[in-house]
């Protein structure tokens, strides 16, 4: 008991001590759940008309944050492949820092799906026990349960390796390895499981597509990644985390496989599209050129598409992913790219036309904006907090009191 | 910010028959949550209701006791919610006949009044007209929701109205995540609107865009509140949940038409049971060549579009 309470105030302290862009960045993120905040509560009190969603429009900004999140909670994780692969000396930290980005985006994406409910107050009627989930038949029930099963394996697995290293011990490979195997194949469930949300709705051609998943799954790869690979550069200066060149060159690498593949699959996709010029073509049509004087996405579609482009070839050439510059801004570029792709880029288009061919053009409110601003406000914070306690930890700073000699 | 009409009796605590589900909801519920849900202004008693289909006789008869009062409260006048099931041997079926509708949308406004759907912020109508050009047929691209001529119908125009298909294979109850809306053994597709999370995943699911939420609390005149209605159908609905046409299940469980059916001035719709041979439904598709819309979907609706002349 006093373990744990010895554990808490160490925590207690590592959160509140740091330098001036340390506490400035929290002052930053506090100012954007606050004002998150008091979207949400104007939003809850008059309901999602504060929205700019309507019944032509019935999913939106919200749920495109979401969508695109739950790529970046798959993907952090699955660079334990590579690690094992490469051998790459750090394996833990990675695995605990992939795991740390996936519990924050996951929250982050509970945090939409509640802003984007009607209801949220009735959450639990999706419960087993409590309510009545449709269980098997609805794929939101899968998507809840795949997403809660890995956020619950991401908490076990950090909560392990933190543990151990608190008290001076090393992880214990039988107990760790079949964790972290298991989270891959649910890692890659909960992407695959998130686009079947989407791809089963018969209604919604431009959903409708077989090659939605495998899309989401190489976007993913991109997105997840263009993280990491900027928060290994500012940990291993800050935190003295000894991550190689080579390591942070070869995922930059493999995000150029990645974003080759995402782009192949898009071109397939468009060249079905455009040249079978079917009626359910409109959709594409309206996010690519416009459809009857209403072109919205249109530069946004571009301006993804460009920048996904340059991502991919700054980290296909070699010269230009080792360099620190361009590194990182194929990083930038990756995540406004499939930021766009994943979000709007996805789920607008699907509903415009609507089913009754009616366009009804769809931008979000500032309410809508306040709540985003407020969700990544509270995602980064919980990710901050977690790697300020979980990295002093690692590199044996912060120990509990009673633990043996480092070994 | 207190609510007036906190009940006396927690109906939750008297349900005898599922004790394990009731540990849990006084678990979860007790003491300071009960509290501050009741300051926040949220109906503790709706807050625990059950799903429809699980309420016990005696708890539907106390929550519909509720519900009744407090509608009394809210629009000053007595109404009477039922809860008619199917009758047996009954499977309804629609006819739409688009040679003679003329497109002046008295269906939708007849719908809007018996249904007791939302006046305006959100403006909401089960219905939906879509103006289309003889020119390109029966085409969704050219079509027109929102046609304003002086007069109707316009010479160059037909006019193809779409509500709820009451499909036999119904996507959006495939997708419903808390088993919400459902599909009665008369054919039709109802919600539970106490049930619902206001996830709208039926929506998207619904190919004729027959649902539709409620963005905020329903605008209802006291005045044109409907008092007849149905505890599946036409019962005003609260804030962020979805609705949709029930084939007037008010009525039509009693024997009585549909409100669209019984203000057409040209007789272009059709409603009766399918296993009746000697039904209108039945004649029309017996003499008349009927078709379903987007059939290559497989929803299989009860509503079928013919042309008669």
């Amino acid at each position: 008991m006093t373990g744990i309470l010895e554990f808490l105030k160490g925590c207690g302290r590592q959160v509140t001590t740091g330098n001036r862009t340390y506490f400035a960045w929290l002052a930053a993120l506090g100012t954007l759940i606050a004002i998150g905040v008091v979207a949400f509560v104007h939003q809850a009190r008059v309901g999602l008309i504060a929205t700019n969603m309507r019944d032509q429009v019935s999913w939106a900004f919200y749920i495109g944050n979401f969508t695109f999140l739950v790529g970046v909670a798959a993907a952090a994780v699955l660079l334990v492949i590579p690690a094992y692969i490469y051998h790459w000396g750090p394996i833990k930290e990675v695995v605990l820092l992939g795991e740390l980005l996936a519990i924050s985006a996951l929250a982050m994406c509970l945090l939409f799906i509640m802003a984007d409910m009607g209801r949220p107050d009735r959450l639990l009627h999706m419960m087993p026990g409590i309510g009545t989930p449709n269980w098997p038949r609805s794929l939101l029930t899968w998507d809840a349960l795949v997403l809660n099963v890995y956020l619950a394996l991401n908490l076990v697995v950090v909560v392990y390796i933190l543990f151990q290293a608190y008290n001076g011990r090393e992880a214990r490979k039988a107990i760790l390895v079949p964790l972290v195997l298991l989270s891959i194949p649910v890692s890659i469930s909960t992407h695959t499981v998130t686009a079947f949300l989407y791809n089963g709705m018969a209604a919604r051609p431009f959903w409708n597509a077989s090659i939605l998943a495998p899309r989401f799954l190489a976007s993913a790869f991109c997105s997840g990644p263009a993280v990491m690979i900027v928060l290994f550069q500012i940990l291993r200066k800050t935190a003295r985390i000894p991550i190689q060149d080579e390591a942070i060159w070869k995922v930059a690498e493999l995000m150029s496989y990645a974003m080759f593949i995402n782009l192949f699959l898009l071109g397939a996709e468009v060249f079905k599209e455009f040249y079978s010029a079917t009626q359910d073509t409109m959709h594409s049509q309206y996010l690519w050129f416009g459809l009857r004087h209403h072109a919205a996405l249109v530069p946004y579609a571009w301006a993804s598409l460009a920048a996904s482009t340059i991502a991919f070839l700054l980290f296909l050439v070699p010269k230009t992913r080792q360099n620190w510059i361009t590194l990182n801004l194929g990083c930038l570029l990756i995540w406004a790219g499939v930021y766009i792709e994943k979000g709007m880029g996805l789920v607008i288009p699907g509903m415009t036309p609507d089913t009754l061919g009616e366009i009804y053009e769809y931008r979000p409110t500032i309410t809508e904006w306040a709540i985003a601003l407020g969700v990544f406000g509270v995602g980064f914070l919980i990710f901050t907090i977690l790697v300020k306690i979980s990295v002093p930890i690692l590199v044996g700073t912060f120990k509990t009191s009673g633990a043996p000699a480092a070994h | 910010m207190s609510h007036p009409q906190l009940p006396v009796v927690e109906p939750e605590a008297e349900a005898g028959h599922d004790p394990g589900r009731r540990a849990l909801l006084q678990a979860t519920a007790a003491g300071a949550a009960i509290a501050s849900l009741s300051a926040c202004g949220v109906d503790v008693e709706a807050f625990f209701r059950k799903h429809f289909r699980e309420l016990s006789p005696e708890e539907l008869k106390r929550t519909i006791a509720k519900i009744e009062a407090d509608e009394k409260q809210r629009f000053g006048k007595a109404v009477h919610v039922g809860t008619q099931g199917p009758m047996p041997g009954v499977f309804f079926g629609y006819g739409l006949d688009l040679s003679r509708c003329i497109g002046c949308r008295r269906c939708v406004y007849a719908c809007v009044k018996e249904n007791n759907q939302s006046r305006a912020d959100p403006q909401i109508q089960w219905i939906r007209v879509l103006q289309m050009d003889k020119e390109h047929g029966v085409d969704l691209s050219h079509a027109e929701i929102y046609y304003e001529p002086e007069t109707v119908p316009q010479p160059d125009k037909f006019y193809f109205p779409v509500q709820c298909q009451q499909c036999r294979d119904p996507p959006c109850v495939k997708t419903c995540p808390t088993q919400a809306t459902w599909k009665e053994p008369d054919g039709i597709v109802v919600i539970d609107y106490d049930w619902c999370i206001g996830c709208r995943c039926c929506m998207a699911a619904c190919p004729y865009g027959a649902r539709h939420f409620n963005l905020a609390t329903p605008t209802l005149p006291a005045e044109e509140l409907n008092p007849e209605q149905h505890y599946l159908g036409n019962r005003p609905r609260p804030k962020g949940v979805v609705e949709k046409c029930t084939f007037c299940i008010q009525r039509t469980r009693q024997g009585r038409y549909t409100a669209c059916v019984e203000v057409c001035p040209v007789g272009a719709r059709k409603f009766g049971n399918l296993l009746d041979p000697e039904s209108e439904i039945r004649k029309v598709m017996e003499t008349k060549r009927v078709f379903v819309f987007k059939e290559e979907l497989a929803t299989h609706p009860q509503f079928y579009y013919f042309y008669a002349t």
